[in-house]
């Protein structure tokens, strides 16, 4: 029996589908930057930048939404960023191989896709409760909670790059493994851990989820760290879920401000990683 | 430093084990923040566990007025949402993972890697705005119209298209949260296929085998665990995924056979409601669903870690 033209037929059926499949893919991100750019870029103006959220009906911009989001995100990252970094170099130098660092290993790669409203409602337990009321601050722990275990999980990536001689040369000059991380391995790493930064930031300035119940909004301008504060992500889901065609308009046009940051991020850590293995690649 | 001082040696010692504690500690708060999470959740939950006993999981009433509530509606809709996701994304992702390991030309390969993983990037608020203002008309004006008319009437499965075309509902929510997840799965899957021994492959189209043989018979029994790791990670993702479900599900509490109608997930029940609960037991029984939704996306992403953990082990013992 001649099985070759059904064999032939199989083999072509699947190339065609994993061929559509991968369109579908691309087809469904152009889709959705080109719904961003017809919608957003009607609404693109210095008003977006000079501007407060306004009520509606009335013209505005999104000033006190950006300014509270690049606060939290930077607030988020500076507590976040200390604690995944220590904790990688821990995993990375210290405990390589004993049980408690496999442990944490796998811990931090489940709380790297925990949902991101259970992380939300963790801070609005341990902080929002607590204090009694709304704040920016517990914002910015929740994106900190978030932040850590991508920051973590690159660190140790990182440091594992770099090359065993170069520890083993500081430790035979007499140093300690702290002034060995401090003044050899963190240099050597370094654009790996600025890599792992940036994705941090780009995964924590859009999440909307943890901040609906711990920064909440704000309609005004506020720096108070104490106080509920306006932020982008929040911003947008309220105002595209409004009636009012202003609201919507400001809405995409956030979310335009939003997707083009977070692309430029993912893309410049991509380019720095890609860069980082050149070049360690053509040193050996 | 050719004379060692005793005293910058002792310096160097407190140092180091200051050094050494900071790291220590700061990989221990990694541990207790998953344990704040779990804690402080079923503090958060007591008041309605304590009221509703077992019957909160099991009663579909959730009704803020007479102050009863009953997970089961989240729960339904949370589990149907997601399956109607895997059974896009898993195909979908599979046929992508495949052909940027095995059919697509190198030059391709990176920049079509890199454009499904920033589909990765992208936040789930984009999805969900995107799901409400531009999917969800398209599949109310010709899909569902289209299901409606040829697949109402079957029996059996009838049921599941019946009703009018809102637009946002089950199934809506479905086919954006399978957009969220297939770049994920995608990425795992392709990671899990190039651990796949390049030799096991070239003896399989050395016997005369077929692209589609060697996948089937080389590359997909041999990267069993990993498969199933990385569609459980997609899976877990799914489970929690709030905002984009948020703006599409239509958030009403109830039970559909359905799957055009609207419902509520977990998660965008917690989103919609939680500022705007009144009440103590109100609220408790939010943060109740959100510790259902902790232990099942738990549950799921430990076991899909555990898998892909093993296929990584595996695969260094073999190198």
């Amino acid at each position: 029996m001649n099985r070759r033209p059904l064999r032939k037929f199989k083999n072509g059926a699947f190339l065609v589908l994993s061929s559509i499949a991968t369109l579908m893919g691309l087809a469904c991100l152009a889709a959705i930057l080109w719904t961003l750019l017809s919608h957003g870029l009607a609404g693109m103006s210095w008003h977006l930048f000079t501007e407060m959220t306004p009520p509606p009906g009335a013209q505005g911009g999104l000033l006190n939404a950006l300014y509270g989001s690049a606060a939290m995100t930077v607030l988020g990252i500076l507590i976040g960023s200390p604690i995944g970094v220590l904790a990688g170099t821990y995993l990375a130098e210290y405990g390589k191989k004993s049980r408690l660092s496999t442990v944490i290993r796998f811990i931090n790669d489940v709380l790297l896709s925990a949902p991101s409203i259970v992380i939300g409602l963790f801070i609005y337990e341990i902080v929002v409760v607590h204090m009694g009321h709304f704040s920016a601050i517990s914002g910015a722990l929740a994106l900190a909670v978030l932040a850590i275990p991508v920051i973590l999980r690159t660190t140790e990536d990182m440091l594992n790059l770099v090359p065993v001689g170069m520890k083993d040369s500081s430790a035979a000059l007499g140093a300690y493994p702290w002034r060995t991380t401090l003044s050899v391995l963190y240099p050597a790493a370094r654009s790996g851990i600025v890599t792992g930064l940036l994705l941090a930031i780009a995964r924590i300035s859009g999440e909307t989820a943890p901040l609906l119940f711990t920064a909440l909004n704000n309609q005004f301008w506020s720096t108070d760290l104490n106080a509920p504060i306006a932020n982008l992500p929040v911003v947008i889901f309220q105002f595209a879920l409004s009636p009012y065609k202003d609201w919507q308009d400001l809405a995409w046009a956030g979310a335009l401000i939003i997707t083009v940051t977070i692309l430029i991020l993912s893309i410049s850590a991509r380019v720095l990683l890609a860069l980082l293995q050149s070049g360690r690649g053509a040193g050996r | 430093m050719a004379i060692i001082d005793p005293r910058h040696a002792a310096k160097q010692l407190i140092y180091e084990r200051i050094f050494r504690a900071a790291t220590l500690s700061a990989a221990i708060l990694v541990l207790l923040i998953l344990g704040g999470v779990a804690i402080s959740l079923l503090r958060g939950a007591w008041p309605a566990v304590a009221h509703f006993g077992f019957s909160f999981v099991t009663r579909e009433i959730w009704n803020p007025v007479t102050d009863e509530y009953g997970a089961l509606a989240p729960i339904f809709g949370t589990i149907v949402t997601s399956v109607i996701a895997m059974l896009i994304a898993v195909p979908t992702g599979f046929g992508i993972a495949l052909f940027l390991t095995e059919l697509c030309p190198p030059l391709l390969k990176r920049p079509i890697g890199v454009a499904v993983e920033l589909l990765a990037a992208v936040p789930s608020i984009i999805f969900g705005i995107w799901g409400l203002f531009v999917l969800a008309p398209v599949l109310q004006r010709h899909v569902q119209p289209w299901l409606i008319d040829h697949l109402g009437d079957i029996p059996a499965i009838g049921d599941l298209f019946k009703g009018p075309p809102y637009g946002i509902g089950i199934l809506t929510a479905g086919v954006v949260l399978a957009i969220m997840v297939l770049p994920f799965i995608a990425a795992t899957l392709r990671d899990v296929f190039d651990t796949v021994p390049p030799m096991l492959k070239e003896s399989g189209y050395g016997l005369g085998a077929t692209t589609w043989e060697v996948i089937w018979h080389v590359v997909v029994p041999h990267s069993r665990v990993g498969i199933v790791g990385g569609v459980m990670l997609g899976l877990g993702r799914a489970l929690g995924e709030t905002m984009a479900v948020t703006f599409v599900i239509g958030n009403a509490h109830r039970i559909s056979a359905s799957i055009l109608a609207p419902g509520t997930t977990i998660s965008s029940a917690i989103a919609n409601e939680f500022t705007e609960a009144v009440g103590d037991l109100y609220t408790s029984s939010l943060i109740a669903l959100g510790l259902l939704l902790f232990i099942i996306t738990f549950t799921v992403i430990a076991v899909a870690q555990a898998m892909l953990r093993r296929l990584e082990r595996r695969g260094m013992s073999a190198a």
